[in-house]
């Protein structure tokens, strides 16, 4: 499907992303990774932050609703085929945990941190993601 | 007042990446796909972000810890092992496959959307997978 460039409302978005970030880190003095986030609900761990982890969550799942409120409801183009939905899913999630963090723990927390875990994790799966997308599309001609 | 603070930055994060257009999965795959209509967007949403966010960490961990709390949470390790690089492409693999990261999926989850449903209960499944298997004693290694 084709999608229209947008510089502009991207920065602004990212720039949001980024507040989120630092707010987080100003104010309990923790990462905002999306995926350790949801980790550390569906699995506590005693380190205190399980409150902080859910309220996070709350936040994340009222932006929409929020959203909607005053803008049109977004476009959202996904595959409709079941198993690469789920095939996608158990990948992501597995992966993300295994690696220590997902595009948001490791792609924007972690290279501003200039952490070098971080940079080479974001690096594999840019360049991984690439070339899946190269095979499903131009080799396979699945999506 | 932590909580709040939490619940805020989330619904910041939400709303960024619904600004950004990051939560339509074909945004992210056309960033992906060099040889085809390239969409450079995600580009930017990743310089937006790191533009804040760096700076504002700098600024943030100037002080001994957060405002609410004893101290700052950060990872310490610095090593490279095959955890880090295998389970982040086994993330990039799924990633390419759908469009979807955990943040999209999660903000677009009030949609009640079908695809996005089944998507994130899978996403979930294989989080809780890995947090198990990085619980559980280990036998080998």
């Amino acid at each position: 499907m084709e999608t229209t460039f947008t510089p502009l409302m991207s920065l602004a978005g990212g720039a949001l992303i980024g507040l989120s970030a630092v707010v987080l880190m100003a104010t309990v003095g923790r990462i905002a990774g999306i995926s350790g986030i949801i980790a550390g609900v569906l699995s506590p761990t005693r380190d205190g932050g399980f409150s902080l982890r859910l309220a996070f969550l709350i936040g994340l799942l009222a932006a929409m609703p929020l959203a909607l409120l005053v803008a049109p409801q977004p476009e959202i183009a996904l595959t409709d085929t079941p198993i690469l939905l789920i095939l996608g899913g158990l990948l992501v999630g597995y992966g993300a945990v295994r690696g220590g963090g997902c595009t948001s723990g490791h792609g924007v927390c972690g290279l501003s941190r200039l952490s070098t875990r971080s940079l080479v994790a974001t690096a594999t799966f840019m360049v991984v993601a690439a070339l899946t997308v190269f095979v499903m599309r131009h080799v396979l001609g699945v999506s | 007042m932590g909580p709040v603070f939490a619940a805020l930055s989330g619904l910041i994060f939400g709303l960024g990446l619904i600004v950004s257009g990051m939560i339509n999965p074909a945004k992210v795959l056309n960033f992906l796909d060099i040889a085809g209509q390239w969409d450079p967007s995600l580009a930017f949403v990743m310089a937006g972000a790191i533009a804040v966010t760096l700076p504002g960490y700098r600024l943030v961990h100037r002080r001994s810890g957060p405002m609410l709390h004893p101290m700052f949470h950060l990872p310490t390790r610095q090593d490279l092992d095959r955890q880090l690089i295998g389970g982040s492409a086994i993330f990039g693999l799924g990633w390419g496959i759908a469009g979807l990261c955990p943040g999209p999926a999660m903000t677009a989850l009030p949609l009640m959307e079908g695809g996005t449903m089944l998507f994130t209960t899978a996403m979930l499944i294989g989080i809780a997978l890995a947090s198990y298997q990085a619980r559980a004693p280990r036998t080998a290694t």
